[in-house]
């Protein structure tokens, strides 16, 4: 469960986020949309524990981030915008550097190193140098290396982001497995058709604020007639303004 | 403390891997003892010339002296054939474009004046500005000085006085130093040299630490991690430092292995620069390390990029040069108010070293502790900045 409450943060004169508040439930993929620059990377950011927020609350698991950051770290999994694996090392080393910096044994990280791979497919390319990787590739390496200290929750930013259609696939299969085991799942994204599909529920934030949020189904009743698409140029329309 | 030695542990397997980066860490070290070669070698070269070699030296109007001529040939200094110069202006223009280092001009009364009361003329021509010509010069005029003092002295004895009437004082000449002391003025530059190889040994690791991790993106994730940011950043320190360290020991192998084969007697030196001397030297400027470390990764954690950080820490190369660069104008010996300033102390301590004397406990201990005390310093800069925003960039 990851709650959040009353978010703002500022780069100099810059807004990113103006208040900010939603809630990703355990059991449930909850997409964050809004345009490039709505503050979707900075909410991200700050759940990740890199940027502290000036107001406001956020807690992961009930760890407030704020008192505890390496506590909430250790639940909580992050796929960066672009994968940021070393190039010189292979996958599998790739997903172990990041095991031992979580602090898992060594048996113990053989053991889940071997399952993640096996689980993601990547058996082919496992102690291949991650300087050749596909984009596909890499984002299931970065997700085998979030997911390495089995953690309750998962944030995205914008994980199908260069996918092709057979990884974007994928991955939806994957995220509906980890909905599946009861796992919290955030992402973002700036597409609607892309998650429109997958998310339980939606959370929809234009110039720094939540413009709207709920179910694609709730939304769909409260505006019947318009396509989700629709309803969320509606949401975010006005208020676009240029990535900061 | 396993945080720091699986990040240290990474760095130093990513960077073996690397290979272009890998080469720069080989070559790197083994610049130092090559230019090092190449100038004993010119040195040496330049004065063995200057006193075997033949000198040939265009005389204008020698058949007025045959006398001067054949003295100058018996020290080797002899006309060339068929030169051509027949006017002083031709010697100075053929001077000045350095076709020849020193021409000799004979006075046109040398003959008459020679044995009379007025003394005969001679004009050396020349160019001082440049230095290959210096040696030359000095032989030349001091071969017809030489003539000119046994003349004299002839005179003296035939006009029936004591040759010694016009010599009142003799200057004899005791130069105590020793032929390694000689050549800790040239072996001092090796102290920047180990110096130069320590630092560009970490200068990668140390721009991976902050701009190329987020040139890469890999910062962010790493820094979401349950780690302390203090530990991450001291784990890449460690490995920076491992780095350094084996640079140096490779400058120092290569030091020793050149300073070998370099004919340093030849030019009055001797090296003692051995197996021990060379372990000896490495435990003295290890404490460089982690303070040269600490600073690298201090200026590069403000930089945006890869480049950017390169070309800011090439500054940062010239800095020990700063104080080196005083001890050598100033002629400074070890000190108690000197020794605590970081690569001015090493080079003091290397360059006692090198001359075979011995080490002053009290003072090496001294270089040792504020050169640990100012990497501490800075490394706890370091890690301060590590923890700010703005080094997501």
């Amino acid at each position: 469960m990851i709650e959040v409450e009353d978010l703002r943060k500022s780069f100099g004169a810059v807004r990113a986020l103006d208040g900010v508040s939603f809630e990703a439930g355990d059991g449930r993929i909850t997409g964050l949309l809004g345009p490039n620059g709505a503050g979707k990377s900075t909410c991200l950011r700050i759940l990740s524990t890199v940027l502290r927020p000036e107001a406001g609350t956020a807690r992961i698991g009930g760890i407030e981030l704020a008192a505890a950051p390496l506590a909430a770290r250790r639940v909580l999994g992050v796929l960066p915008h672009s994968s940021g694996l070393y190039q010189q090392l292979t996958a599998r080393e790739n997903i172990e550097y990041y095991g031992r910096l979580h602090g898992l044994e060594e048996s113990a990280l053989a053991t889940r190193v071997a399952t993640l791979i096996e689980r993601l497919d990547l058996k082919a390319v496992a102690d291949r140098k991650a300087k050749g990787f596909s984009q596909g590739e890499r984002t299931k390496v970065a997700l085998a290396r979030a997911l390495v200290h089995d953690p309750q929750h998962l944030l995205l930013d914008e994980p199908t982001n260069g996918l092709d259609v057979m990884a974007t696939r994928h991955l939806r299969d994957w995220l509906r497995e980890l909905r599946r085991q009861g796992r919290c799942v955030l992402l973002s994204s700036h597409v609607m058709q892309e998650v429109e599909a997958l998310v339980d529920d939606l959370v929809i934030i234009a110039a720094g604020r939540v413009t709207l949020a709920g179910t694609p189904a709730e939304l769909a009743a409260r505006f019947p007639g318009s396509s989700l698409e629709e309803i969320f140029v509606a949401a975010v329309s006005g208020t676009e303004r240029s990535a900061a | 403390m396993s945080v720091i030695f699986t990040v240290c542990r990474k760095e130093i397997i990513e960077t073996l891997r690397e290979r272009r980066t890998l080469m720069g860490l080989l070559l790197g070290p083994l610049f130092g003892p090559v230019i090092f070669a190449m100038l004993i070698n010119v040195m040496v070269s330049r004065n063995l010339t200057s006193i075997e070699e033949t000198l040939s030296v265009p005389m204008l109007g020698a058949e007025r002296a045959p006398n001067l001529v054949a003295f100058l040939k018996a020290r080797g200094i002899e006309e060339p054939e068929g030169h051509g110069v027949a006017t002083v202006e031709q010697a100075t223009g053929l001077v000045g474009t350095g076709e020849h280092d020193v021409v000799l001009a004979i006075d046109e009364a040398f003959d008459t004046d020679f044995g009379t009361e007025r003394a005969a003329r001679v004009t050396l021509i020349f160019d001082r500005s440049k230095s290959r010509a210096g040696s030359r010069i000095a032989r030349v005029r001091g071969a017809i000085e030489a003539y000119g003092a046994q003349i004299g002295a002839l005179r003296l004895v035939a006009s029936g006085a004591n040759p010694n009437l016009t010599r009142p004082l003799i200057v004899d000449e005791l130069d105590v130093s020793t032929p390694a002391s000689r050549a800790a003025l040239m072996l001092g530059v090796l102290t920047y040299f180990m110096l130069f190889a320590t630092l560009t040994g970490g200068m990668h690791l140390a721009i991976d630490t902050t701009a190329g991790e987020r040139e890469r993106r890999s910062l962010e994730p790493l820094l979401a991690l349950p780690v302390t940011r203090a530990n991450l950043i001291l784990g890449k320190m460690t490995a920076t430092v491992c780095y350094m360290l084996a640079s140096l020991a490779l400058t120092l192998a290569a030091f020793t292995v050149v300073l070998r084969q370099l004919p340093l007697g030849a030019i009055g030196m001797s090296s003692n620069f051995g197996i021990a001397t060379a372990a000896l030297a490495f435990l003295l400027v290890c404490p460089f390390a982690p303070l040269g470390a600490a600073l690298m990764t201090t200026v590069a954690s403000f930089t945006k990029t890869y480049r950017e950080a390169q070309t800011y820490l090439t500054f940062v190369l010239l800095v020990p040069t700063l104080p080196l660069a005083f001890a050598t104008f100033l002629n400074v010996e070890p000190e108690l108010n000197l020794m605590w300033i970081p690569s001015l102390s090493q080079h003091l301590l290397i360059t006692t070293l090198i001359k075979d004397q011995p080490l002053d406990a009290g003072l090496t201990a001294l270089s040792v502790a504020s050169t640990l005390a100012f990497g501490l310093l800075l490394g706890w800069l370091a890690v301060r900045l590590y923890r700010r925003e703005a080094i997501l960039g």
